[in-house]
């Protein structure tokens, strides 16, 4: 991509002087050209990745695509059948509630999620004082718990029978809440993952944030601009391209939406085998034995993924490119 | 210490609510910001201070005393004891395989990203181009999508339900080599391998003597993401194992807390569920707070370019 982010300090080094490689003589009296010699080099440093990209990314992908164009039956046994399988799965009234309900999912939970991500990291980036430290620490801890037990702790949380607050209702004499019914689940879900991964997206903001020149905004100081128009007019256009790609990549999860609904499945018998496409690919795999209907799911989801992603960063980096 | 926090969160925010409303220019508006702030911190901890209290708890007292407080009793030992005695002693085996499991694919992922990386980084050869392009791609598909194929394949190869259908497939790095990539552009020079190449030095002796002790920073944290990334693995294992002796901590936990749910309170497991979790946290949280500095760096590379 064209706009640099400034990567940490810890991983950047200056960059060297461009020279033009001199030629080398040692290679030459070998016989083989020294570009040759390199090209095999080069090739065999890349080679073992290449290797398991081929088999780990590559042909599971052929392989799901090739599966989603067969058809599995009785009386024929796997056959050719085109995009039947599509048909089914976007006519599938349990498989598209699904999507739905990922997308208004991800429609609501992201701006939310990055929009704290991104207030945070610039409180974080105007004060330096222990409070903000401790909070830097403290908010990034979540990214290192598994995703299934932070669904777990939140699941106990939430529970009327473990937790603090389905009974806090009870204080005005309401009855508890139930976290895990109606339209609430779907929010219990979103703080789940708002709580799992703020903090790593406020990380990546705030490392972004303080890879901005100074001198961009000392003139604004000078002129007597808030620190509040600063970060909004100077610092969050400078790491738009950061943003951008925090939000593709939470796009990206939370289409895979899996683990804390699955979790969350035990305490909430709304959450059913088709909560989320992934679930759905899951259970019509395990439960079922569709595999060749799964694979179309997991490849749709997988391909849709892709190409969105892909033409957003392309997008933003032709508009980069041409500004 | 929650109580604490959320009082000195209240305080200030009655501080920042009764200052004038002129500020300085320039100055930030911190009381604000510090109260948000403790609200963030109350926030992000409020799980981890159950998590702890939890484990030291009976299944009863679990069930009927205050959330965020110690119970009736302090059971964490005997928890402890009941956690790694449970189904003869399976959780230790849990324990042992997440380690291998993640241990394994780091370190096999980080060897790939380093080689691959520099290969991309500092040498031309015939889709060199193509590949590089398609890094960026091949970070974009989404890991779960490729877990149902890969374990159909691997069922043809009889491989699944063994350590390597859980192994093999982490080995998968492409945002690692990415990572290397930039980081080997950036900071190793070229002038430094062309003299090791007038010294007649082999390539992989470049490689191991010279660039690999260049490359240590982005070369921890590739090794830590991708550590993170196995050890907290829960849709991989769960497709790929069936046998409860070959599960890592994620997905061994879970069934035993499916259990509990479904039993519900027939086999006392609610405290070896808590119990267990705060073990399974521990290392990472404990390796995160030590090894902050190279987290940060990843993630802010994390950014992309």
């Amino acid at each position: 991509m064209s706009q640099l982010l400034p990567a940490d300090p810890a991983l950047t080094a200056p960059p060297p002087p461009v020279t033009p490689t001199p030629p080398v003589r040692a290679a030459r009296r070998r016989g083989l050209s020294h570009q040759t010699r390199q090209a095999v080099a080069g090739s065999l440093f890349v080679l073992p990745f290449l290797v398991i990209v081929l088999l780990f990314l590559a042909l599971p992908l052929g392989y799901a695509f090739w599966l989603s164009l067969h058809s599995e039956s009785l009386v024929l046994g796997p056959h050719f059948s085109g995009l039947e399988q599509y048909k089914e799965a976007f006519t599938d009234p349990q498989f598209l509630t699904g999507l739905r309900r990922v997308i208004l999912f991800g429609v609501i939970q992201i701006p939310i999620m990055l929009g704290l991500a991104l207030a945070g990291a610039l409180a974080l980036d105007a004060i330096n004082s222990r409070v903000a430290k401790v909070f830097r620490l403290v908010a990034f801890m979540p990214y290192a718990v598994p995703a299934v037990i932070g669904a777990l702790m939140w699941g106990f949380l939430y529970s009327k029978t473990f937790g603090p607050f389905a009974g806090v209702s009870g204080l005005w004499g309401a009855a508890p809440v139930n976290f895990f019914g109606g339209s609430l689940l779907l929010v219990s879900l979103g703080n789940v993952v708002t709580w799992a991964w703020t903090g790593y997206n406020m990380i990546v903001l705030y490392s972004a944030l303080q890879g901005v020149p100074r001198e961009m905004y000392e003139a604004a100081v000078i002129d007597g601009a808030s620190p509040v128009q600063i970060a909004l007019r100077v610092k969050v256009p400078a790491i738009k391209p950061a943003l951008s790609l925090a939000a593709i990549f939470t796009v990206i999860g939370t289409m895979q939406f899996f683990n804390e609904p699955a979790i969350l499945a035990r305490f909430a018998p709304d959450i059913d085998a088709g909560y989320t496409p992934n679930l759905y690919a899951y259970s019509q795999a395990f439960r079922f034995s569709a595999f060749s209907y799964s694979a179309a799911i997991s490849f749709t989801l997988g391909l849709s993924v892709f190409v969105l992603s892909y033409l957003f960063v392309f997008v933003s980096r032709r508009r980069a490119a041409r500004a | 210490m929650t109580q604490l926090t959320t009082t000195e969160a209240g305080r200030a925010g009655l501080r920042a609510a009764a200052r004038p409303r002129g500020r300085r220019f320039g100055e930030p508006n911190t009381r604000l910001a510090h109260t948000v702030m403790g609200l963030g911190i109350v926030y992000f901890t409020i799980p981890l201070i159950w998590i702890v209290f939890a484990a030291t708890k009976s299944q009863p007292d679990l069930l009927s005393t205050p959330a965020l407080w110690f119970g009736n009793g302090f059971d964490l030992m005997a928890n402890l004891r009941q956690l790694f005695s449970e189904d003869d002693g399976v959780y230790g085996r849990w324990l042992v395989n997440t380690a291998l499991y993640s241990g394994a694919s780091a370190l096999g992922a980080t060897s790939l990203c380093a080689l691959a990386g520099y290969g991309l980084a500092r040498f031309s050869f015939p889709g060199k181009r193509l590949i590089e392009s398609g890094l960026l791609g091949m970070v974009m598909v989404p890991a779960t999508a490729l877990v149902l194929p890969t374990y159909l394949l691997l069922s043809r190869l009889e491989l699944v339900n063994t350590i390597w259908a859980v192994i093999l497939p982490s080995l998968l790095s492409p945002f690692g080599t990415y990572l290397i990539r930039v980081f080997v552009a950036e900071s190793v020079p070229q002038e430094l391998l062309d003299a090791a190449r007038i010294d007649r030095a082999g390539e992989f002796r470049i490689f191991w003597r010279v660039v690999l002790p260049m490359m240590r920073p982005a070369i921890v944290t590739v090794f830590l993401i991708t550590l993170v990334a196995t050890w907290n693995n829960y849709f991989l294992p769960l497709v790929m194992l069936s046998d409860a002796k070959l599960y890592p901590l994620t997905v061994g936990l879970t069934t035993w807390f499916n259990t509990a749910q479904q039993e519900a309170g027939t086999r006392v497991l609610f405290n070896l569920v808590t119990t267990g979790a705060l073990l399974a946290i521990i290392p990472l949280v404990v390796a995160f707070v030590f090894l902050q500095r190279f987290w940060r760096s990843g993630v802010s590379s994390g950014s992309l370019k």
